[in-house]
């Protein structure tokens, strides 16, 4: 394998891991306070076509990313006031949203399908991106690819240094005692909800609007559950987050691997690879139930109302 | 908010059964609120949408047509959710029951023995049951959550089988179309009436139906599946075999999935193309929850669902609204039911009451 | 000195909070002293949670005033009490195992007390200064509960404290632990800062508080100076005139010995568990042995063994014999087959599915009985009359055979949970907290209903907290701690200061003995 192949591979891992980073941050967050919703994949659908569309009859992609990141933040709020205000299960709720969330994204889309934009074009840093190897994959990426390192900086930040990830910790450990001790349970769980809107609205937009610009129903393929399996596999540790997101992005592309080293396997063979690959890392980490509950926050998908 | 709950103490029965009526009715004035906002005359696109399509026999024969795949993988969620085990899978499920049904049917397309539909059947069914095997395998064995793995599953099937119609399966003479060959007649399954699409599949919903009512209702089986899914604690406590019963309730679970799968294809497609399936499987999750895990439920709950994939065929050409109108549909109507099952276990009140008594409380404290 | 210039440091005015279904609290009022200690004494049940959620801001009256040093004030959250100088000892604690000692500290404290880190240097100087030494960057996890118990103490202590509210503080220490956490308490007092202590135990109550208020059903009972009364005018206070409050049981004799555990060691693979080391014991026809010890010490595991949830392999399976059989490999409904019945600590959860009927209750550990399956489908109706059985021959008070286990009262469902178990005749029965959370109407009516169950032959093994409990059944007893346990004792001979010894792991466990 030469270095061009090489540089180009790290190059896609990134961008292809970039979405996946992006939901997997949301839902880590979301999780971290004890909420589960398996509504990722529809807030990103409904993201990424109306970030399309934003930008689309604006022609302004940021007016896109903004409008991506409100329309999963749109969805999040009705998971937030059906699994948390009504106390409803979060498995049928998240379950709701993706369901409700494929069907508004293809409805309202139906009429954009296939029409052409121009989205984010890569933007080399200069020097640095002359780097062999890596500085394709670090510093010659589009400007959401950027935006998705700080974000990761910021998450992680707040998670590990702040008095806000303490908080985090605390309601998804024990909601109970967090809400004796004044601690605002549903606050802090609906916000960390609508964070994670944003994330998976972001998310979809990357898709819509820089992955592959234009709008197709169902573009996210799954990438919703996968992030799901991603905070898992990261046992709810955000570095991991970065590295499972960026290890998927590079299952993803393995067709170019594939191609690199001449092999010829078909198509929709090698496009199970994601998941496949998603069985085999939920099967290596959750073997050991013991770490498994070491790591999840304990609340995890359990319904909570205040003085009970 | 205006709104406050109070906990009724104890679930309210009526309740139970008027909130998926209340769902219902919320998702039609939100639909016809949609239409307006749309431009389209709101009730008129309700009939069109809900009443057209079966208003003749062979709406009706159309109707149950599409309300049978549904109602095979929603009888099958309603054993494994009540064991609160979430198989997302169904369609997974339907799909590896279609594609292991057709790779034996393109194989004896010229038999004229009845065997041959029987034989086709028995592999879809085993089809569906082996891949929900999969996910019981994954989950008793390494602890895997099964909602991951199902629906991993199920793009991994949808992909097996779109390699399958571009390959292996693929028609020799079909002009290079993504199709297998059509069965012969004798893997194909009798159509009850002349001229209508309604087929033998109907025996089997009828029989699935009453085996899944015995079993859940009636059996000491069903028994420890629902203690399974209320309380695993309580299961462990008395002895009651958690893996068995995660394995017993996904295989019925992938069989009745499986079973629709090959039904459709040896029934009204005869043979095997790439959309078997317009989302049955997933369709039967909002079933399945519609019908509250009550098999008797799950019948009104997947009638209505094939009425909206009818409407749903209906409105694009009537109305020349997207067909995804189907889908929309079924999240609206889930998120209705499961936000007005919160009437389930708690009372609305009126907070603005409690406000004023609150200030009283405060005034009295001062004086 | 007038009451004006120095008004009680707390005092509370017809505190009223009216639960759907229960009114928790009617007209309560309660006062007071600075540098007092008040005891708030009732049954479970009384309303004393209720009382100092009100007092601590957790939930809010419907009607009364609560005046702070003499003013009137409302306490819409905890923050507001702490800011006021309330502090609150919870008995689940309300520490995050997931964190370190100082940042449960500074979560508690709020965002201007500082980071973790600033209070680190405070947190050591005061629990140093109060004889209650604490490392400020261990994780909560790996603290026993008694350190976790001066975790809470000392975040209390972290601020200009007034008023310690300790719910039932000593029901997770030894005998010498509580001991240890009175010289602290009356320390605090002398200083100033109001103790309000919670308890069910009367005696230590009239050693440690000055005055006490007394809650029944709600209400106010009386108030007295706890020096001054004896236990059964206290008990009375707090339970009316029920029956079975002096009751004493003649102790037995027991006969062949029906199940011997030796050499019992179980290795706990779960860091937040307890392994057991060589546990040793028998329990013979007609007796009732009782294990006690402080919540924590391996009474979950060994019932987790003893019923089958938790099997050893096959051959391990002679460490528990029952009648001489191997016991230890198989399943718990094996297990039930040969006659042995369990009764776990959480009726509602473990015991007993809380959204399922009282009738599917019944069948839940009776599926074994002959005639309630037939061909793999229940028997109804055969159901419904066991179930009716139950709640006849033991009083439970329900409105029929449908009602979900969920909407009973404790005392109810436990004894519905004991009736199951000894209608279906085992030969022996092994109950954890037996009366845990029960009034003491139906404590004594499930004490009897062991006896009766002993002198019909039976054998009986009691896992409980309550030592006055284990004191008043029980024929034989021995402590557990850290997953060890004592030598059997017959109790006649036996101290509560030995046993209080013993659960503070001070005894030789029995070398075992050669088979």
């Amino acid at each position: 394998m030469d270095i061009d192949l090489l540089t180009n591979i790290f190059y896609a891992m990134v961008r292809t891991g970039t979405p996946l980073l992006l939901v997997a941050l949301g839902e880590l967050v979301c999780e971290k306070t004890g909420v589960l919703n398996l509504g990722q994949e529809g807030m990103m659908l409904f993201g990424a076509v109306a970030g399309f569309i934003a930008a689309f009859a604006t022609g302004n992609l940021w007016l896109g990313v903004i409008f991506a990141c409100l329309g999963g933040m749109l969805l999040s709020q009705l998971f937030a006031l059906v699994a948390l205000g009504f106390n409803a299960n979060q498995v049928a709720t998240g379950l709701a949203l993706t369901i409700f969330g494929v069907g508004l994204s293809s409805f309202i889309g139906a009429g954009w399908v296939g029409k052409p934009l121009t989205g984010f074009e890569p933007v080399a840093i200069p020097l640095l991106s002359e780097i062999p190897l890596i500085g394709r994959m670090l510093f010659a990426q589009d400007l959401l690819v950027y935006l998705s390192f700080a974000l990761f900086a910021l998450v992680a930040w707040v998670l590990l240094r702040s008095r806000v990830g303490l908080i985090i910790q605390a309601v998804g450990e024990n909601p109970n005692a967090a809400s004796a001790m004044g601690l605002p349970v549903l606050r802090a769980r609906a916000l960390a909800v609508l964070f994670g809107g944003a994330m998976a609205g972001l998310a979809g937009g990357y898709l819509s609007l820089a992955y592959t610009p234009m709008w197709a129903e169902n573009m996210t393929a799954g990438r919703g559950w996968i992030a799901l399996a991603l905070v898992v596999f990261a046992s709810w540790r955000v570095g991991r987050v970065l590295l499972g997101a960026y290890l998927f992005g590079l299952a993803s592309i393995l067709h170019l691997v594939a191609q690199g080293i001449g092999l010829s396997i078909p198509g929709n063979l090698l496009a199970m690879l994601p998941y496949v690959a998603t069985i085999a890392v939920l099967v290596l980490l959750s073997r050991d139930a013991i770490r498994t509950r070491l790591y999840a926050p304990v609340s995890l998908g359990q319904p909570w109302k205040a003085g009970h | 908010m205006l709104l406050s709950l109070e906990p009724r103490g104890q679930q309210s029965r009526p309740m139970l059964w008027l909130s998926p009526l209340l769902a219902a009715l919320l998702t039609l004035i939100s639909g016809a609120l949609l239409f307006a906002a749309l431009g389209h005359p709101p009730l008129e696109t309700l009939r069109v949408l809900l009443i057209d399509p079966i208003s003749d026999l062979y709406g009706i024969s159309e109707l149950l047509v599409k309300a049978l795949p549904i109602l095979l993988c929603a009888l099958g969620l309603a054993v494994v959710y009540n064991a609160r085990i979430w198989n997302i899978g169904a369609e997974g499920q339907l799909l590896m029951g279609a594609l292991a049904g057709s790779a034996l049917a393109v194989h004896i397309i010229d038999w004229d023995s009845r065997w041959a539909l029987v034989m086709t059947l028995a592999v879809g069914t085993l089809g569906g049951a082996a891949w929900a095997g999969l996910c019981a395998w994954l989950r008793t064995q390494f602890n895997a959550n099964e909602i991951l793995t199902s629906i991993m599953l199920n793009y991994i099937a949808l992909n097996l089988l779109l390699f399958a119609v571009h390959g292996p399966l693929k028609d020799p003479e079909g002009f290079n179309f993504p199709e297998s060959a059509m069965f012969g007649d004798a893997t194909r399954l009798p159509q009850l009436f002349e001229d209508l699409r309604v087929h033998a599949g109907f025996y089997f919903a009828l029989l699935a139906l009453v085996v899944v009512w015995v079993l859940l209702q009636k059996s000491f089986l069903g028994f420890q599946v629902k203690v399974l899914g209320l309380d695993k604690r309580a299961a462990g406590f008395v002895g009651f075999r958690e893996k068995k019963l995660v394995w017993i309730a996904l295989l019925i679970s992938g069989a009745l999935a499986g079973l629709a799968g090959v039904a459709e294809v040896t029934g009204p497609i005869g043979q095997l193309v790439p959309q078997v399936s317009p989302g049955y499987g997933y369709a039967a999750i909002t079933v399945a929850f519609l019908g509250r895990l009550n098999p008797i439920g799950i019948v009104f709950a997947s009638l209505l669902m094939a009425l909206l994939y009818l409407g749903g065929e209906n409105a694009q050409m009537a109305a020349n609204l997207p067909q995804s109108i189907t889908q929309l549909f079924q999240g609206m109507v889930l998120f209705f039911l499961l936000a007005c099952d919160v009437l389930i276990h708690y009372r609305p009140r009126l907070k603005a009451a409690g406000r004023l008594k609150a200030k009283g409380w405060t005034k009295e404290a001062a004086a | 000195m007038s009451e004006l210039q120095h008004p009680p440091r707390l005092l509370l005015r017809g505190i009223t909070k009216q639960y759907p279904g229960t009114l928790a609290n009617d007209r309560v009022s309660l006062s007071i002293r600075a540098g007092e200690i008040h005891a708030l004494l009732g049954e479970n049940g009384a309303g004393k949670s209720t009382l100092m959620k009100i007092i601590y801001g957790v939930t809010q009256p419907d009607a009364g005033e609560i005046l702070w040093e003499g003013q009137p004030v409302v306490m819409r959250d905890p923050a507001q009490a702490r800011e006021r100088g309330i502090g609150m000892v919870f008995q689940h604690f309300s520490l995050f195992e997931t964190l370190s000692v100082a940042e449960n500290i500074a979560l508690a404290m709020g965002a201007a007390a500082g980071t973790p880190k600033q209070l680190e240097p405070k947190i050591r100087e005061v629990s140093q200064r109060y004889g209650m030494p604490l490392e400020p960057q261990r994780l909560v996890h790996s603290l026993s509960i008694g350190e976790r118990q001066r975790v809470e103490i000392v975040r209390c202590l972290m601020q200009d404290i007034r008023l310690l509210i300790l719910d039932e503080p000593t029901s997770v220490l030894t005998p010498q632990e509580a001991d240890d956490l009175f010289v602290v308490l009356r320390r605090l007092a002398a200083e100033g800062c109001s103790i309000l202590f919670i308890s069910h135990k009367l005696g230590e109550v009239r050693a440690l508080c000055e005055s006490a208020t007394v809650l029944r059903g709600g209400r106010v009972s009386g108030d007295c100076v706890p020096a001054e009364c004896s236990d059964l005018d206290l008990a009375r206070l707090m339970v009316g005139d029920a029956e079975g409050l002096e009751a004493e049981y003649p102790k037995a004799e027991g006969g062949t010995p029906f199940l011997r555990v030796e050499g019992l060691s179980w290795h706990n693979a779960d860091p937040f568990g307890v392994s057991l080391e060589e546990i040793a014991l028998d329990v013979r026809a007609g007796e009732i042995v009782g294990i006690a010890g402080v919540a924590g010490n391996g009474q979950d595991e060994l019932l987790a063994l003893l019923s089958g949830e938790q099997r050893l392999a096959r051959d391990q399976g002679a460490r528990i014999r029952f009648l001489e059989a191997p016991m230890a490999h198989l399943r718990p409904d094996a297990r039930r087959r040969q006659g042995m019945a369990f009764v776990p600590a959480e009726r509602l959860g473990h015991g007993a599915v809380p959204d399922m009927s009282l009738a599917d209750n019944g069948l839940l550990t009776a599926f074994q009985q002959g005639g309630l399956i037939g061909g793999g489908l229940i028997r109804h109706g055969r159901v419904e009359a066991f179930a009716r059985r139950i709640i006849e021959r033991f009083a439970v008070k329900t409105p029929g055979t449908h009602t979900p286990a969920r909407s009973l009262s404790g005392g109810n469902l436990q004894k519905f949970i004991l009736g199951r178990e000894i209608l279906q005749q085992p030969k022996l029965l092994i109950a954890a907290h037996p009366t845990w959370g029960v009034d003491v109407g139906a404590a004594a009516a499930i004490h009897r209903a062991l006896i009766e169950l002993r002198d019909a032959g039976a054998a009986i093994l009691v896992i409980s907290e309550d030592l006055e409990e284990l004191f008043q059944i029980s024929d034989r007893i021995a402590a557990l701690s850290h997953g060890r346990l004592s030598p059997l004792r017959a109790t006649a001979a036996t101290s509560a200061t030995d046993v209080g010894r013993w659960m503070a792991g001070q005894f030789d466990q029995p070398t075992p003995t050669a088979a």
